[in-house]
This record gives structure tokens, C-alpha cells and sequence, in this order.
């Protein structure tokens, strides 16, 4: 039960996740009415799940080096200050990324663990923040090209047109889906991974791992999101903030799907290891960034007309901000669940240990 | 199954586009028939228009409907049946003008006759364009602008050869002035078929740039 408790902060995030950034995925579908909720959530859900338990790993994996919490009262707090993190600056209408406030939380762990943060496992992540909208805009503009020539040679009557964007826009968004499983259940059960309190289940001769079904949890937590709360947002992006066409929503959709997919894939890392190729790094990366990249490469296919660089600049500041906010959130609350409430949020070392029992057997202390 | 639905839906839109291109055809004989007086010929063309109407008008209530109780092409649906009613908006009119002439049996002096044929093989070239245009935005929006400017120079071109007729109507000095207000009204409704086809490719202009990815 109490374990349950200390999850909760990481299936809020998870339920957060799935309300908020499931809308990047099937939002203009859902809003343009070229797919219905249901169907985008039951597709979204079930492909949520599958990629985080099948390729959740290696994401996670990255965010482990940067900072391995080990407590789950620790673990808790920083999927909280992550949340809080996220739940203010969206409040505040500031830019802000799970991303980038887990990465924050963990940081503000380690800072009141004394513990070093692997800075080069910190550049190769805020790297990727950067990287990741400017490699989606490059996939939507080569995309965009891509289906113009398409429908420009193919001549292709409006009416097929509709009934093959919206096989792509479901096809397109189990893609991401699974790539946003894959991607960001890191930030959603990372923390929680190296203080996996659950045994391996044997279920009909399947061995699930502690992590597996962490991941699977996570996964659910996401689903729950996306059938509670993320209708509302999907129209809002559907109806408002872009307009897109359903066939400029596909490519956008789609570049997506790659970027995120790029980033948490363990087997394309492989695959590019063999081949004695530059890897990608695994790394979870920011859905919504990812989205304005690949709306800015539609842009740049229009021929940078109505680019707005003000919302460019508000993403690049959230780099900075949303970081810092987090692990001042994390390192503070991390002070007030030790001490006020008394909870083990840093495993004591062996020399910690002994200091303390000293301590307690020198006379006039006490 | 779903893509068997698409299919019956191009068809019927194509047929669509085919009853109107063919009441183009019906109304430039019709008036050609009516102006060399041949009664009979000119009849079997008023009753073939009326029934190409009631076709186009079967056609298009079932296609809207289709659109809307299959939720497709919810994008560019609204444009679609604007289109539509616009363009059921020509054939309207070539019917009316083909009933009118039966009715009011208006009489054309002998020097008029070939300017109210030019003017109607004009207007109707005007349809004609019209109707590749709307082929055009169906399957291929970035060959539209090909035919649009032919809607608008045969627009122009109509409302040059109407003006000229009329012209002709009131300086003639054997007609009454009743007669030559009468002659000018269906002057008047011959031309306007080519002020329809012009408001479909008004539309078609703004829906193409709205199709553009």
C-alpha cells in the first residue's frame, strides 16, 4: 500500500502525460473530426502501453546515469517536484516539459544527496532538447515534399484522398503513440526504476520483471489520461492554436513519431553500432517541442511565412528555466519529506552509517 | 467496404458534373432550335433539360447527404456542397431560360437570331470550363487555374456579345419599345448562365488554395 503511495507521484506524471501529450499525436485528427476520440484513445492507449514496456528501457537507462535515486521516498518526491514542476509552469502559461522537469528533479536529488551529477550524461541530454524540434522540422519539410509530389503525380480524387489520410492519421498515430511509450515512460517511472520494489511474475510460462511491470503501470497511468481528460485538449489543438490540414497533420504526426522513435529506439542503436555508424542518443525528449519542430518545418516548406520566432524563443528559455525550477522544487521538498515527515529519501552510505552510530554511543549526545 | 463507398461517391459526383456539362449542351441547342423555329425540336430539348435538372438535383441531395451522415471530407465538406449548390445553380438557370423562351414564345426578328446562338455557345463554352475546372479540383487542384481563366474570358467575352445584342435591339427602328424590352430580358437570361459559371469559379479559386498541403 505504502508503495502505491510513493508511486503515485510517477502515475500522476503518467496520467498528465497521457492527457496532455496524447493530443500531439491525434490532436488535429480528433479536432478535424478525421478520426473519432475513441478510436484515437483505445489506439493511443494500447500503443502507449506496448512501447513502453517493449522499448522503454533504453530511455530510461540515460536518465539512470544522469542520477540514480535510491529510495522510493526519494523517487517519490522527485516524480512530485517533476508533476509540481509541470502543473505550476503550465498554470503560468510558461513553457514547460515533463522532459525537462524530471531531468531538473533529478538533478535537485542529487544536489541534496551530495551526490555529482554525470555532466556528460547532462549535455548529452540537453542536447537532445535542442536537437530534437530542429531534427522534426527537417523530417517534416523532407515529408512535406515527399506528399506534395505524391498528390501531385498521383492525382488523387478528394474523396480517396479523405479515406487515405485517415488510415494514415490512425496508422500514423499508433506510431507515435508507441514512440511516446517508448520515449517518455522515462520520465514517468524512471526514477522509480533502481528502487523497483516488485518482484518477477510468472504469468502462462511469461517472466514479467520488476521493471516491466512498472513500465506497464506507467503505461496504464497514460491511458487513464488519455480516455479522462485528453478529449479536451485534442480539440482545442484540432480547432485552435495551428491550423493544419489533415494531410499537413499526418506529416507532422509522422516526424514525430520518428524523433521520438529515433530517441528511445534500443534496436536502432544497435543496428547503427554494427554498422559502425554515429548513434542517437536514448534519451526522453519533449513531445510538444518535438510537435513545434515539425509544424515549423511545414512552415519553412511554405517558405517561412508565418513563423512565429517569439514561440521559438519561449521553448529555448523553457530549456534553461524549467531545469532549474525543478530541481530547486525537488531539493527543497526533498529537505521537508526528510526532515518534517521524517522519511529516508537517500540511501545512508556505509560511512554515513557508521558516523551515525557513533554518534549515537558517544555520551552527551542524545 | 469503405473504400467501395469512396468509389460510389466519385461516381455519383462525376455524374453530377455530367448532367451539367451535358443541360450545357441541351441549351445551346435548345436556344439554336428555338431560333431557326424549329417548335418540336426546340420542346424535345426544354423536356430534356427539365429531366437533367431533376437528375442533378437527385444527384446532389444524395451526395450531401452522403457527405454528412458518413462524416467525410469534414475539411473541405463545406466547400464541396457550396460548390455543389452553386453549380446546380447553372443548370437551374439554363432551365429556367430554355422554360421561359417556351412560355412567353418572345419573337426574335430575323437580324438577331445569330447574335442570341453566339451568345449562347459563349455562355455555355463559360459552363464548359466551369466543369473541367470542378473535374480538376476534384482530382487535381494545381491544374485548376488552367481553366478558371477560361471561365472568366468566356464570362467577359458573353457579357461583350450580350451588350452588343442589346445595343443592336434598341437601335432597331422596326421593333416596338415593348418588344425591345422583351428582347433584351432574354438577352439578359441567356448571358446570365456565364455570370453562374463565374461565381462557381470565384469559389473554386479560394477552395483550390485551401486544398493546397
Amino acid at each position: 500500500m505504502l508503495v502505491m503511495l510513493f508511486l503515485s507521484s510517477g502515475l500522476f506524471l503518467g496520467w498528465s502525460l497521457g492527457a496532455n501529450d496524447a493530443s500531439n499525436i491525434f490532436g488535429t485528427a480528433v479536432g478535424t473530426r478525421m478520426v473519432k476520440f475513441y478510436t484515437a484513445a483505445i489506439v493511443a492507449s494500447i500503443f502507449v502501453v506496448l512501447g513502453a514496456v517493449i522499448s522503454g528501457a533504453g530511455a530510461t537507462h540515460t536518465l539512470g546515469k544522469l542520477g540514480s535515486v535510491d529510495m522510493i521516498a526519494g523517487a517519490f518526491m522527485v516524480a512530485l517536484a517533476a508533476a509540481l514542476t509541470v502543473f505550476g509552469m503550465t498554470k503560468l502559461s510558461l513553457p514547460v516539459s515533463t522532459s525537462q522537469a524530471i531531468v531538473g528533479a533529478i538533478v535537485g536529488w542529487n544536489m541534496f544527496a551530495g551526490k555529482p551529477t554525470d555532466m556528460a550524461a547532462l549535455t548529452k541530454i540537453a542536447s537532445t532538447w535542442v536537437m530534437s524540434p530542429i531534427l522534426a522540422a527537417g523530417f517534416s519539410l523532407v515529408l512535406f515534399f515527399i506528399v506534395q509530389f505524391i498528390m501531385k503525380y498521383w492525382k488523387i480524387h478528394i474523396f480517396r484522398l479523405d479515406v487515405y489520410t485517415r488510415i494514415g492519421l490512425i496508422v500514423v498515430g499508433a506510431f507515435g503513440a508507441y514512440s511516446l511509450g517508448a520515449n517518455n515512460i522515462a520520465n514517468v517511472m524512471g526514477v522509480f526504476v533502481s528502487v523497483a520494489p516488485f518482484d518477477t511474475l510468472h504469468i502462462a510460462g511469461i517472466s514479467f520483471s520488476g521493471v516491466v511491470q512498472l513500465f506497464l503501470m506507467g503505461g496504464l497511468a497514460i491511458a487513464v489520461g488519455i480516455f479522462t481528460y485528453s478529449k479536451k485538449v485534442m480539440m482545442t489543438v484540432g480547432e485552435g492554436v495551428v491550423k493544419l490540414t489533415p494531410q499537413t497533420a499526418l506529416i507532422v504526426v509522422l516526424s514525430q513519431a520518428i524523433v521520438l522513435f529515433l530517441f528511445a529506439s534500443k534496436g536502432l542503436e544497435t543496428w547503427l553500432m554494427a554498422h559502425n555508424l554515429p548513434t542517437i542518443p536514448l534519451v526522453p525528449v519533449s513531445s510538444s517541442q518535438v510537435v513545434i519542430g515539425s509544424i515549423l518545418g511545414i512552415g519553412l516548406a511554405h517558405g517561412g511565412r508565418g513563423i512565429r520566432f517569439r514561440v521559438l524563443g519561449r521553448i529555448a528559455s523553457g530549456w534553461v528555466t524549467t531545469p532549474v525550477i525543478a530541481a530547486l522544487i525537488s531539493f527543497v521538498s526533498l529537505f521537508f519529506l526528510q526532515n518534517v515527515f521524517d522519511q529516508q529519501v537517500v540511501k545512508p552510505t556505509h560511512q554515513a552509517t557508521l558516523q551515525q552510530n557513533i554518534s549515537l554511543e558517544t555520551p552527551g549526545h542524545g | 467496404m469503405i473504400f467501395k463507398k469512396t468509389k460510389n461517391l466519385e461516381l455519383k459526383m462525376d455524374a453530377f458534373l455530367d448532367k451539367i456539362s451535358e443541360a450545357g449542351i441541351v441549351y445551346r441547342r435548345g436556344i439554336k432550335n428555338y431560333m431557326n423555329k424549329s417548335g418540336d425540336d426546340f420542346e424535345r430539348h426544354v423536356a430534356q433539360i427539365k429531366q437533367l435538372e431533376h437528375e442533378a438535383d437527385e444527384l446532389r441531395k444524395n451526395i450531401e447527404t452522403q457527405l454528412y451522415t458518413q462524416t467525410l471530407v469534414p475539411e473541405s465538406r463545406g466547400d464541396i456542397l457550396a460548390l455543389m449548390e452553386t453549380s446546380d445553380d447553372v443548370i437551374d438557370r439554363a432551365t429556367d431560360t430554355l422554360v421561359e423562351f417556351s412560355i412567353e414564345n418572345p419573337n426574335v426578328p430575323e437580324p438577331f437570331r445569330d447574335g442570341f446562338i453566339e451568345l449562347a455557345r459563349t455562355t455555355v463554352k463559360a459552363t464548359e470550363e466551369m466543369v473541367k475546372a470542378m473535374r480538376a479540383f476534384m482530382r487535381d487542384p494545381l491544374n485548376v487555374r488552367n481553366y478558371l481563366h477560361k471561365v472568366y474570358h468566356w464570362e467577359k467575352e458573353s457579357d461583350r456579345i450580350a451588350g452588343e445584342l442589346k445595343r443592336a435591339i434598341f437601335a432597331s427602328e422596326d421593333l416596338k419599345l415593348s418588344e425591345k424590352i422583351h428582347l433584351r430580358y432574354f438577352a439578359l437570361h441567356v448571358d446570365t448562365l456565364a455570370d453562374r459559371a463565374e461565381d462557381v469559379a470565384d469559389r473554386l479559386a479560394i477552395y483550390t488554395i485551401k486544398r493546397s498541403i
